[in-house]
């Protein structure tokens, strides 16, 4: 799977031969389609495999924390469209998962309170519901919102950012600095949003018992069906001729324009859906985790998300599920034996992915799995390379 | 004039020390598309620096050590920023994103350093006494601590911009800035300016972590508060700019004071990006722009 490296900076000028580059074949320097086709039945079967055994035999407690690990995956998946295919790097996709996490938050909070005011606006003083929460107490109102507003504020700001050709760098601080208002602003916000301790307590889960081992399967099965989904829409997204406008965009903005193309249209609608994964990944966090608080979607959370795309490698397909996998067991394993050196170990990992193998975990693998029968690497792409250029 | 007096003057207060933490991110950034996240933690280093000093010279000599801690963090940070640049970013060159994400790792580890060092509580540096107390002007009272920041800052921005403007050195970099490769071609040896770059902007970093002891406490975090909004003003001030720089830390400063006095410090840091975000409709280069023909 790792193989599925589709248009990397260095693959997409060395391949000028070809008239279908490598996105609608894969594994174009291995077997044949029926094989290939074989064995993705295969690592599919495995996978389905895998997820419905996996909670015959794990505790409840590591299969909440593997379904944590999923919708990390579900975000990292959003991330990489935007990141690592659009070469816009956003440093606020916690913002977008905040969102999706707070409106599931809002919903099981009034569920909650039935007729009542959630809990912690008593402690504050908030004599009658806000008007801002009033329309969450409808789950098929909280449930769209939850993706559709990140992607509505992702559109907003994508829209007047992108016209304006703010990008690279500037982007990314100024996603940077929506983080930090964001997290401050919920944090100030006490009375409407629960302040430092976020949404919490929640005493039923879609009228599910919170804590109970056949609701943390449910909840399992339904990070991993999302997870899946959320896969194979991005994989079908990029192997379209979006995708590969989109990457086309990353590579060499100016050029697409020049072609014709709304460039802008094109980065808005790929940070749109983006975002909207990221909400969808914050819906399911809540009731998995049984609490947002700004912690989760501020400034640091929202680089981790980052850090997950590039330990598992930017643009490719299964890059980031495995980087958030990874990089999310590590934090849980190696905090729980040594809390404080986590802090060091994640730094240093991401200097090593970034400056030595810059395209990940996905990356290396696929290096040394073409290794013997490699071309000397084709001449290097006259675009100054994609993600980077700015 | 009781109510805004106050504010104008805490506002400018926060725009001195963002605009000596902004001096060195946009001269990094500008010149050589470097953007150095580990830039708060070398405010850290700085704000440490009194601490440790004054705990090895001893309570008597507080004072003492508060001044020698200024050219003292200017060195240390500016060392550290120069290994830095050595060591990582230097091959990082012409991968701008990627420097953001390497020197953010380097900055959790600094951090961590930082707390096995010193600890994770807030430490306390003395304030020396000639800086304590406040200055009675009838309706405001202006602390001394506030009036030197502004003070220091003030003397700093005119040295840089004398720098920048007379000295060889400074026309150099400024050269760099405008046109690497030609620059280059003239026979400026461009490796060298960019070290010296690195060092004269992480050396401001740590005059700025000096002068933030004087309006808080000191601990492992403090400069990620400080870092988001640098990098606000070098967006909204120009690349490498330095009246860029000035302008938009002062704007930035005021617009923060005055939206918090307005609402709350939540929604102004609210108020204050959605502003940005306007801003950049009109201006999307910032302020102050190099005029270039390049594209992308």
């Amino acid at each position: 799977m790792g193989a599925e490296v589709v248009a990397g900076n260095d693959t997409a000028g060395a391949t000028p031969d070809q008239s279908t580059p490598d996105q609608s074949t894969p594994d174009q320097a291995g077997p044949s389609g029926r094989r290939r086709l074989l064995r993705q039945a295969a690592v599919v079967a495995a996978t389905a495999a895998v997820v419905v055994i996996l909670p015959l035999v794990v505790s409840e407690f590591r299969l909440a924390l593997l379904s944590k690990y999923l919708v990390f995956a579900v975000v990292a998946i959003g991330l990489n469209l935007a990141w690592g295919y659009g070469g816009m790097l956003s440093l606020g996709h916690g913002v977008f998962f905040g969102l999706g996490a707070y409106c599931t938050g809002m919903y099981l909070k009034l569920a909650d309170a039935g007729s009542g005011l959630p809990d912690f606006m008593g402690y504050n003083g908030v004599t009658s519901l806000p008007s801002m929460w009033a329309p969450f107490r409808h789950a098929w109102f909280a449930l769209p919102a939850a993706v559709l507003l990140p992607m509505g504020i992702a559109a907003l700001l994508g829209a007047l950012v992108f016209r304006r050709r703010v990008r690279g760098a500037y982007f990314a601080l100024l996603t940077q600095a929506l983080a930090a208002a964001f997290a401050i602003l919920l944090v100030g916000q006490q009375a409407l949003t629960g302040g430092t301790n976020g949404l919490t307590n929640f005493s039923t889960v879609f009228g599910l018992e919170p804590g109970n081992p056949r609701t943390t399967q449910i909840l399992f099965f339904a990070a991993a069906t999302t997870l899946a989904v959320a896969f194979l829409a991005v994989r079908q997204i990029v192997t379209s001729r979006f995708g590969r406008l989109l990457v086309a965009v990353r590579d060499g903005e100016d050029r697409v324009r020049f072609l014709g193309y709304d460039a802008t249209r094109v980065k808005v609608v790929a940070f749109a859906l983006s975002a909207g994964l990221a909400g969808l990944a914050g819906a399911l966090f809540v009731p998995i985790v049984g609490i947002v608080s700004p912690a989760d979607v501020g400034v640091v959370p929202s680089i981790e998300m980052v850090v997950w795309v590039a330990i598992g490698g930017r643009a490719t397909l299964v890059g980031p599920i495995i980087g958030a996998l990874v990089a999310s067991y590590a934090n849980t394993t190696l905090s729980e034996w040594y809390p404080d050196g986590w802090l060091y170990l994640q730094g240093a990992l991401f200097v090593v992915a970034v400056v030595w193998a810059p395209r990940g975990l996905a990356g290396l693998a696929d290096k040394f799995r073409r290794l013997p029968r490699r071309q000397p690497s084709g001449r290097p792409s006259e675009v100054a390379v994609g993600a980077a250029s700015s | 004039m009781e109510v805004w007096l106050p504010q104008l003057f805490a506002g400018l207060g926060v725009a001195a020390v963002l605009l000596l933490i902004a001096l060195g991110l946009t001269f990094t950034f500008g010149q050589m598309n470097v953007i150095n996240m580990a830039h708060g933690e070398f405010i850290m280093a700085g704000a440490y620096t009194p601490y440790v000093l004054q705990g090895v010279m001893g309570a008597g000599l507080a004072g003492v050590a508060f001044g020698l801690a200024l050219p003292v963090a200017f060195l240390v940070t500016g060392m550290l920023g120069l290994v830095l640049e050595r060591v990582l970013i230097r091959r990082l060159y012409g991968r701008p994103l990627d420097t953001l994400l390497v020197t953010w790792g380097i900055s959790l580890m600094l951090q961590q350093l930082a707390r096995d060092l010193f600890g994770a509580p807030n430490v306390q540096v003395v304030a020396p006494a000639w800086l304590r107390g406040s200055l009675d002007l009838g309706p405001v009272t202006l602390s001394y601590a506030r009036v030197f920041t502004i003070a220091l800052v003030s003397l700093i921005v005119i040295a840089v911009g004398i720098y920048l403007t007379r000295l060889a050195h400074g026309r150099r970099m400024r050269a760099v800035m405008q046109n690497r490769q030609l620059a280059g071609c003239s026979g400026i040896d461009t490796n060298r300016v960019d070290q010296l770059t690195f060092f004269v902007g992480s050396g401001l970093a740590g005059v700025a972590g000096v002068a933030l002891t004087l309006l808080g406490p000191v601990g492992p975090g403090i400069g990620t508060v400080y870092i988001v909004d640098a990098f606000l003003v070098v967006i909204v001030g120009g690349l490498g700019q330095l009246r860029g720089a000035v302008i938009a830390a002062v704007a930035l400063g005021l617009l923060n004071s005055f939206l918090e006095y307005g609402s709350t410090a939540s929604l102004a840091k609210v108020g204050v990006f959605a502003a940005i975000v306007v801003f950049l409709q009109f201006r999307p280069q910032g302020l102050v722009a190099l005029r270039t023909r390049a594209l992308t």
